[in-house]
């Protein structure tokens, strides 16, 4: 076990998980419960939009699996990584000001509140809370056997106290601290991974002995390395570029995301955030994915991919300084899951129980429930991710891609189109859903591209269709 | 269709129409950017790369340029093209 790098990490998180409890405390008064838990009473600036925008969407993938695929895939995947800069701004800018005028119309606190007010139909609020239950809880899963992963291969402890220490952690600050809480520890933790892959990356390239000696190391073990093509030339233009759609622009449908896009305090803080959020998601993509490549000639043959982080931070930095840094994947895989663990929660409390089961419960049962249920879904994961069973793998493989089918054009053609209406939404999330599972199990590369191009180009075109020949009766039923 | 979106034509609607369809156009041109650089200079075989930085041109220009030009391309639409609005007109009420 490596003492120094394990102090350093969990006093980076011990400080993250004080300053969310400390927000807590500041709950407050007079505003409503719902509002102030699940939104923070829409009161974000600037800053903290664009970190928690940016924490929230880089997860475990992005920072323990993202760089070890790029080490075994090279520039190719880097390329393939920078797509995501587009959702520094485009999310931003596609939900932007309508999406927050609108949602303060409705008093919206989450995205099914949005649909809900939107479609008038008890079907669509139905489909929309399964398929986020489902598909985000199989992501928490995934993200929470990450950030075990991670403690464990950086102090030795065994996978099971690791993942313990991780759920505590987290469970604590999301549980009593709701959405204020959880951004301003994304802000902390933006700035973390911003600061942590810069200094990596420097960090690498004086290990390597400077860029070109790096370049020069890979193209002699393997041309296809400097590449966009990757390292066996199987990383197609079309393949590269359907990326684009899938963690680019389709992750405005993205329910963790969505709801940020309706929390921000004014218009000032939105201009703000677009700005930061592009420059912060830009540098972390390209800095965190290009460690991972510029790794390979430093520390040959890791075999595991998710180790190449954590591995290779300890061997170019100071311990101390690695156990400050990998604060920084941790953090990610953190506010990910505490994200999705709210918006799982806000959809079982306030648009299933509220909505339905008892509309006129008093603001200290809302209050309790939404604890307990936070608590209570933390603890289902834990369980789950300590002994994953084969189901979770599976439905986390589909997540992001099919909330994006699922929510895409029930959220954008919501907004920008009168005409659309419900049977147009409920089509296009069951067509939206329904092929991207088909096309993923039987056929993953319809046109060389991956499956959620042709299942969103299905979803729209349901979404149109339905809308245009059902014609929704004009009073609300 | 709820009629509550279309009986109140919001004149901040415009606004905001007007900014979602700058961000489509923004994205549209950092594709075709990130894709030109990418496939026109990293088709050729790698002995005849040309760098920058130590970085192959292709990956310099499509990535590292395009991160950059991005940045400085929102800040500046930002800055030019977008509105302020208010919020103002909304009342929270507790439950």
């Amino acid at each position: 076990m490596n003492w120094e790098a394990a102090i350093t990490l969990f006093g980076s998180v011990a400080l993250i998980f004080f300053i969310g409890l400390t927000a807590s405390r500041k709950e407050t008064v007079g505003k409503s419960f719902v509002q102030d838990y699940y939104l923070g009473s829409r009161s974000l600036g600037g800053f903290v939009l664009a970190m928690t925008m940016t924490a929230t969407y880089g997860s475990a993938s992005s920072f323990i699996g993202g760089p070890g695929v790029a080490y075994n895939e090279g520039l190719g995947w880097v390329l393939l990584s920078v797509t995501q800069v587009a959702t520094g701004y485009f999310t931003l800018m596609i939900l932007g000001k309508k999406f927050a005028i609108v949602t303060r119309k409705y008093k919206a606190t989450t995205l099914i509140d949005f649909l809900k007010e939107r479609y008038q139909s008890k079907l669509v609020v139905l489909l929309s809370a399964v398929s986020i239950v489902v598909f985000l809880f199989s992501a928490m899963a995934a993200q929470w056997i990450g950030g075990g992963r991670l403690i464990e291969s950086l102090t030795g402890l065994s996978y099971t106290s690791a993942l313990f220490i991780f759920v505590v952690t987290v469970l604590i600050y999301v549980t009593f601290g709701g959405f204020r809480a959880v951004t301003l520890t994304d802000a902390i933790q933006g700035s973390i991974m911003f600061i942590g892959t810069l200094v990596l990356l420097i960090a690498v390239i004086i290990a390597g002995g400077g860029i070109s000696e790096i370049m020069a190391d890979l193209q002699a073990e393997n041309p296809n390395l400097v590449t966009p093509f990757g390292s066996d030339g199987t990383l197609t233009a079309p393949y590269v570029s359907s990326y684009w759609i899938l963690v680019g622009v389709g992750v405005v449908a993205l329910p963790q995301i969505a709801v940020r896009a309706m929390s921000y305090k004014n218009t000032r803080s939105f201009h703000l955030a677009l700005m930061i959020g592009t420059i912060v998601v830009g540098v972390i993509m390209l800095n965190m994915h290009l460690i991972g490549v510029f790794a390979r000639p430093i520390l040959p043959g890791i075999e595991i991919g998710d180790r190449v982080m954590p591995l290779i931070a300890l061997e170019v930095l100071p311990s101390w300084l690695a156990g400050v840094v990998l604060a920084a994947p941790l953090a990610a895989i953190m506010s990910t899951v505490d994200s999705l663990l709210l918006i799982v929660s806000s959809t079982i409390v306030k648009d299933v129980y509220i909505n339905y089961i008892k509309p006129e419960a008093s603001r200290k049962k809302v209050q309790g429930m939404s604890m307990g249920i936070t608590a209570l879904l933390g603890i289902l994961v834990f369980l789950m991710a300590v002994n994953p069973p084969d189901l979770i793998i599976w439905l986390n493989l589909f997540a992001i891609g099919g909330l994006e089918a699922a929510f895409i054009w029930p959220i954008v053609m919501g907004l920008y189109w009168d005409k659309g209406n419900k049977y147009g939404a409920i089509a296009s999330m069951l067509v939206g859903i329904i092929s991207y599972i088909v096309f993923q199990s039987f056929y993953p590369e319809p046109f060389g591209m991956h499956a959620v191009v042709t299942s969103i180009l299905l979803a729209l075109l349901a979404y149109v269709g339905f809308s245009l020949s059902m014609r929704q009766e004009p009073l609300k039923q | 269709m709820n009629e509550k979106t279309s009986a109140e034509k919001d004149p901040r609607f415009k606004i905001a129409n007007k900014e979602a369809l700058i961000g489509i156009g923004l994205v549209l041109f950092n594709f075709i950017w990130w894709f030109a650089f990418a496939y026109g200079l990293g088709g050729k075989d790698p002995s005849e790369y040309t760098y920058v930085f130590g970085l192959p041109a292709w990956f310099f220009y499509s990535c590292v340029a395009g991160v950059v030009v991005m940045a400085i391309l929102v800040f500046f639409v930002v800055k030019r093209f977008f509105t302020d609005v208010s919020f103002d007109d909304e009342v929270y009420e507790d439950q």
